[in-house]
């Protein structure tokens, strides 16, 4: 009834090429945001906001990053962790060794990790599919190792190190709501800009690539640099979330905290929320956050007496089978659901 | 020079036990073209129910071998029915995450039942020195290399020789093909999934010997994956040359380069030689060529 987009014509370009169409979606979406910025910091505990909202919000970014990759330029990579782990320790380098500003430090290790993703991004160039896949595990295995030497965590001896202080144009960030913020706007932008990315002329060309890459190659889409360009922007994304997970949520910086289960959990994320979605990938995010939590809660809540270890072992297999039924129900992601239920909306309550 | 030989043979020794998991990825990607990365799942799932029986119901390993080898009959079975069959003609990227569904699944499985706890599996492979000439070698790795040359030879008969081999040949070359003989193809995946459950075992039984059982058992897949793509996808020949290659380049490199630039590299040097490897060659030693047409 109300979800119809009869009586919205598109009058000029611009509204044509807008980013939704609908009326409906942009108060959707203005909603959503205003109740992001002005209602959860209010109203949610620190609890929620530590273990729920800031994981929610970086993991969105890692997904970002990982669906350029691989949902739009259809290039499998199992590196993620092993690249949030340089974004997390170039910000922390440049943190300590510099008088830098903290924004720029922020982009200066988004640039530093787009330039390893370039580095692993090269063998792309011969190798496809599943042996790129397994190829890029080097970089995970690779970058951890490289980046337990000594120098690059100071040479600290427990090679833990803590997240400096820090503030951005005034402002420090201290409390959990500072983190908050800091993470909505960050992942708020980038987002915008990824949307956009896709919708471009690089968009279209990452596409053209993942759907056939020796076809774009004769219709003239240079192989080369396109699938460099995915690996470097993709790096980038990925890197900024590094630094948000290690100096926001986490608090300190540990190579080994970005194991290569990090970079299933965001390969998760990006294949439940739907490949070569956005949107997919906030869903996803929320998916892969909240199961375990959810897993965890519902022992308790239903009485059952089962310890720890037990539960933890339930955990396992329920996700694991969790990932399965998801796959099958629905292979396209929940990003698909989202948009069936959207175009089952449109006729509500006609049958057509 | 000795000590180089020592070396050196050591890593091809410990290079069979990686080909040994490599071995059942290639089974079942030539089958079925599936990516299986729960292989080391298996592996582990397989080491868990044959240490568990052993140690906790007090079964002999005569009877604890085979029974596992009938779970694995099973697993094989359920998955078919359970995740394959539901995802025919699904994208190869959606099969793989299914597969590591199947991953965290059988772990969690195999925990549920048996805990975390380590275990000892030493099914009676001695493990003594001997000496060759001056060289040092360990029995265990030799008659280890013997199981798996065994299994290897086994294989091979098994797709030579045999009416359901040749099936199995025939689904690798050409699903379609194969189908409009009249091959089930559900049945041959189930037939599959349970060589690569038997090779699963007998890798279970080598490397639950060598390190015990317990759960970190599954990083042997991170070992294995270089391996598989450094021999093709495809190839089982492939598996066994290249997991020669890296553990013997794996050793050297641990005791000649290690000391240079810092301990701990076996952790990512496979992956490095395999991708340098890989962009020179991108289909792997024996892999079959990948053909593009438009």
């Amino acid at each position: 009834m109300i979800y119809r987009e009869s009586g919205q014509f598109k009058k000029t370009y611009q509204a044509d090429q807008a980013i939704l169409p609908l009326r409906q979606d942009r108060i959707f979406l203005i909603l959503v945001l205003l109740v992001a910025f002005l209602v959860v910091p209010f109203t949610a505990s620190n609890y929620v906001m530590n273990s729920l909202l800031l994981p929610f919000l970086i993991y969105s970014l890692a997904a970002i990053g990982l669906n350029i990759l691989v949902g739009y330029c259809g290039q499998i990579s199992l590196g993620t962790g092993g690249f949030m782990a340089v974004g997390a320790f170039a910000a922390w380098n440049l943190a300590i060794r510099t008088e830098l500003p903290m924004p720029v430090i922020f982009v200066l290790a988004g640039l530093i990790t787009s330039g390893a993703g370039v580095l692993f991004g090269l063998p792309a160039l011969r190798i496809k599919g599943f042996y790129l896949a397994v190829t890029t595990l080097a970089a995970q295995f690779f970058l951890v190792w490289l980046l337990q030497r000594p120098w690059f965590n100071n040479y600290s001896a427990s090679g833990v190190i803590s997240a400096p202080d820090f503030h951005m144009f005034g402002w420090s960030i201290e409390t959990v709501t500072d983190r908050y913020y800091l993470s909505l706007i960050i992942l708020v932008v980038m987002a915008l800009l990824a949307k956009n990315l896709v919708r471009s002329a690089t968009g279209r060309k990452w596409m053209a690539i993942r759907d056939m890459d020796v076809a774009a190659e004769i219709i003239g889409i240079r192989p080369m640099p396109t699938k460099l360009k995915a690996f470097a922007v993709s790096s980038f994304f990925i890197g900024i979330a590094g630094v948000l997970w290690a100096f926001l949520y986490l608090g300190q910086l540990e190579a080994d905290a970005f194991n290569i289960y990090t970079s299933f959990d965001v390969l998760f994320m990006v294949i439940i929320g739907g490949l070569g979605s956005i949107l997919g990938c906030f869903l996803g995010a929320a998916f892969v956050v909240l199961v375990p939590i959810f897993l965890n809660i519902i022992p308790s809540a239903l009485g059952l007496p089962l310890s720890t270890a037990m539960i933890s072992y339930i955990e396992v297999f329920i996700f694991g089978s969790l990932i399965i039924f998801f796959l099958i129900v629905e292979p396209h992601g929940m990003a698909r659901l989202w948009s069936i239920a959207k175009q089952k909306l449109r006729l509500w309550p006609f049958p057509y | 020079m000795m000590f180089f030989l020592e070396v050196l043979i050591g890593g091809l020794l410990a290079g069979v036990m990686y080909a040994l998991v490599a071995l059942g990825f290639v089974l079942i990607f030539k089958a079925s073209g599936i990516f299986n990365f729960a292989q080391a799942a298996m592996v582990l799932f397989a080491a868990m129910f044959m240490g568990g029986m052993h140690n906790d119901w007090g079964l002999s390993y005569w009877l604890a071998i085979p029974l596992t080898l009938v779970i694995m009959v099973g697993v094989a079975w359920v998955i078919e029915r359970v995740v394959l069959r539901p995802m025919v003609n699904q994208e190869p990227i959606i099969l793989f995450m299914s597969t590591i569904g199947i991953f965290f699944a059988l772990i969690g499985f195999a925990e549920i039942f048996w805990g975390s706890r380590s275990r000892t599996l030493d099914v009676g492979i001695p493990s003594d020195p001997i000496f060759l000439g001056d060289m040092l070698l360990q029995s265990y790795d030799l008659i280890t290399a013997a199981i798996v040359a065994t299994l290897v030879v086994g294989l091979v008969l098994f797709s030579q020789k045999t009416r359901m081999g040749r099936v199995l040949r025939a689904v690798a070359d050409d699903h379609q093909a194969a189908q409009s003989v009249g091959i089930k193809l559900s049945t041959v995946w189930v037939v599959v999934w349970s060589i690569a459950g038997l090779v699963a075992v007998v890798a279970g039984i080598v490397w639950g010997g060598a390190l015990g059982v317990q759960p970190v058992m599954v990083d042997v897949a991170f070992k294995a994956l270089p391996v598989l793509l450094l021999g093709g996808l495809t190839s089982i020949p492939g598996a066994i040359v290249a997991g020669l290659i890296i553990g013997a380049g794996e050793a050297l490199a641990e005791v000649y380069l290690g000391p240079i630039i810092g301990g701990g590299i076996d952790s990512w040097f496979a992956y490095i030689i395999a991708m340098a490897f890989m962009v020179w060659r991108p289909e792997g030693l024996f892999g079959e060529k990948i053909i593009e047409r438009i």
